[in-house]
């Protein structure tokens, strides 16, 4: 990887610290606390279930939250703001500074993450005082998460090369629900004929499909995640993401900055 | 050698809803800049200059036309090793501190590693910002800002460096300070292009100016032969506040500044004046010939083709 992705990821990565993004794992902490008291007092031989539905669920939407509001502005910020002028001017090419930031984010979320798995895994040894060998598929299920970080960054870093913030956060917000449900369209598409049924296989093959990468319930219920699915998933989200910054370098080299 | 080549460089901006208005930004440009000049590119608000020096940096594309830096295009990264930038009123990452927003582009140009801590002391004390290196620029002022802006141009020891607006937020002392630094910069070898309205800067600083004014240019020249045309006209100071009758009798435009007049008139006048100030025993200070300002020549050249302001064509 060029030196300068690895710099201008670090810079980006040090940006989302030092604006506190990752308090939010202040927040997520309390939720855990909370919710592992609540649970071990209100439900009975559920609390494992419960804990890991809560808690996944939670680390999914906060990173989601941090990927779609950080990753709209990743771009038009700094042309808003012009510090992207000092950057452009110097050896750094366009798809360079795309890929950097990109990968800045990506980290962000990783690391965000990892402090939210460790309150899971907490939360988990608190309500079941011990772990169980299927507590494995939930580092799974966080795997799978972070696959959707990196497919909602593409999409939110693609949009906020052409559009403006509010714009772009509506695009990625609808296509994180429409994606969610991206099974539901799938079915829907089969049971459709004509042109319906053209423009709705279009578009259940277009979105992103979050809903495969969704093993939070089964995982909870203890069922095993096949390997298969891990590598299509895997390749999936891989594929999916490099399309997404493909197309937001295509846009962003023919840019002109304001 | 030329430092920047610009050859029939043009930037047209489609506006309006549909965006099928066509806004001539930059009309073509020709111009050459010397290696090792300080050039000045001169024009009123909205003139075109910071299009001209987009288009040099390659944050936007040219409708028409090229240019080149160093002799290589101008998205080359070879060329952007070798040049610096300071755009117009810049905003920096205001959550880092200015060594380390200095230490990031000295990463991203390249800057050897084991030399970069050093040269980041060494141009934060260039610009005059030695002890407020651990500061975050959210806390810095414009005219620090400014500086910032200033020292990372120079960081990475460019050949050419472009400056936007150089003294825009800077105070008096400022302005001399970064004019200084311009001239040290030509004593290095580098050539200096920066844009400005204040003409008095590029008066002092400037071997050429061009002057471009809605998006065309004008005129483009040494200062030193736009400034030095004598257009038969002397001015004489006296020492006093007494303007002899015979004086004002030879067409002079006379003007009394505390205990000293200024007289302007006709070069044929000038002995007739000076027998006059003898006879009223009035003392001589000074007699020089009439030159244009920079300002002049700027003034004419900004009025419409066919117009002409002052005693110069």
């Amino acid at each position: 990887m060029s030196s300068r992705i690895v710099h201008i990821a670090s810079n980006t990565f040090r940006e989302a610290v030092r604006d506190r993004v990752l308090y939010n794992l202040i927040v997520f902490a309390l939720l855990m606390s909370g919710a592992s008291v609540l649970v071990g007092q209100i439900s009975i031989d559920i609390e494992r279930l419960v804990v890991i539905n809560l808690g996944l669920t939670a680390v999914s939407l906060f990173g989601m939250v941090i990927a779609i509001f950080i990753g709209i502005g990743l771009v038009s910020k700094e042309i808003e703001k012009r510090t992207l002028y000092t950057v452009l001017s110097r050896p750094v090419r366009r798809w360079e500074f795309i890929v950097g930031k990109f990968f800045g984010l990506a980290g962000t979320l990783a690391v965000n993450t990892f402090f939210m798995a460790i309150g899971v895994f907490v939360a988990l040894l608190y309500v079941s005082r011990h772990f169980q060998k299927q507590d494995g598929w939930v580092l799974v299920a966080l795997y799978f998460i972070i696959l959707q970080f990196l497919i909602i960054t593409a999409l939110a870093l693609f949009f906020s090369s052409f559009s403006s913030p509010l714009l772009s956060a509506v695009f990625a917000f609808s296509l994180f629900v429409i994606g969610s449900f991206a099974e539901d369209l799938r079915g829907f598409a089969g049971i459709t004929h004509g042109v319906t049924r053209w423009l709705a296989t279009g578009a259940a093959y277009l979105v992103p499909n979050f809903s495969a990468l969704n093993v939070i319930s089964s995982v909870a219920h203890s069922q095993p995640v096949s390997g298969q699915l891990i590598l299509y998933n895997s390749a999936y989200a891989l594929v999916y993401a490099a399309m997404a910054l493909c197309g937001a370098v295509l846009v962003f080299e023919r840019r002109n900055l304001k | 050698m030329a430092a920047i080549e610009i050859l029939g460089l043009e930037k047209t901006y489609a506006v309006g809803f549909w965006r099928k208005r066509p806004k001539c930004a930059l009309r073509p440009l020709n111009l050459t800049v010397q290696d090792g000049e300080i050039f000045g590119f001169l024009g009123p608000n909205g003139a075109g200059k910071t299009t001209t020096l987009k288009l040099l940096m390659g944050l936007i594309f040219p409708t028409a036309g090229s240019a080149r830096i160093l002799g290589m295009e101008v998205n080359d990264p070879r060329m952007k090793a070798q040049i610096g930038f300071l755009p117009e009123q810049p905003y920096f990452y205001d959550y880092l501190t200015a060594r380390e927003l200095l230490d990031y582009y000295g990463q991203l140009s390249g800057v050897d590693p084991k030399q970069r801590s050093r040269k980041v002391t060494e141009v934060l004390q260039r610009v005059g910002l030695p002890d407020v290196g651990g500061v975050q620029l959210r806390k810095f002022s414009k005219g620090m800002l400014q500086r910032v802006g200033i020292a990372q141009a120079i960081l990475h020891d460019p050949k050419v460096v472009f400056f936007d607006e150089p003294m825009s937020g800077l105070d008096p002392m400022g302005r001399r300070e970064v004019r200084d630094l311009m001239v040290q910069l030509k004593h290095e070898g580098k050539t200096v292009f920066f844009s400005t309205h204040i003409l008095s800067d590029a008066e002092a600083l400037c071997d050429r100016v061009a002057i471009i004014h809605q998006g065309e240019l004008r005129g483009v020249g040494a200062v030193a032969d736009l400034t030095s045309s004598v257009h038969g006209r002397v001015e004489l100071v006296w020492q006093g506040n007494a303007v002899p009758g015979s004086l004002r009798a030879l067409g002079a435009e006379c003007h009394v500044t505390g205990d000293t007049v200024r007289a302007v008139l006709s070069e044929a006048n000038q002995d007739a004046a000076i027998d006059a100030l003898r006879r009223e025993r009035l003392q001589l200070i000074s007699l020089t010939p009439v030159r244009t300002s920079l300002e002049d020549y700027f003034i004419q050249k900004l009025q419409p083709t066919g117009t002409t302001v002052g005693a110069r064509a």
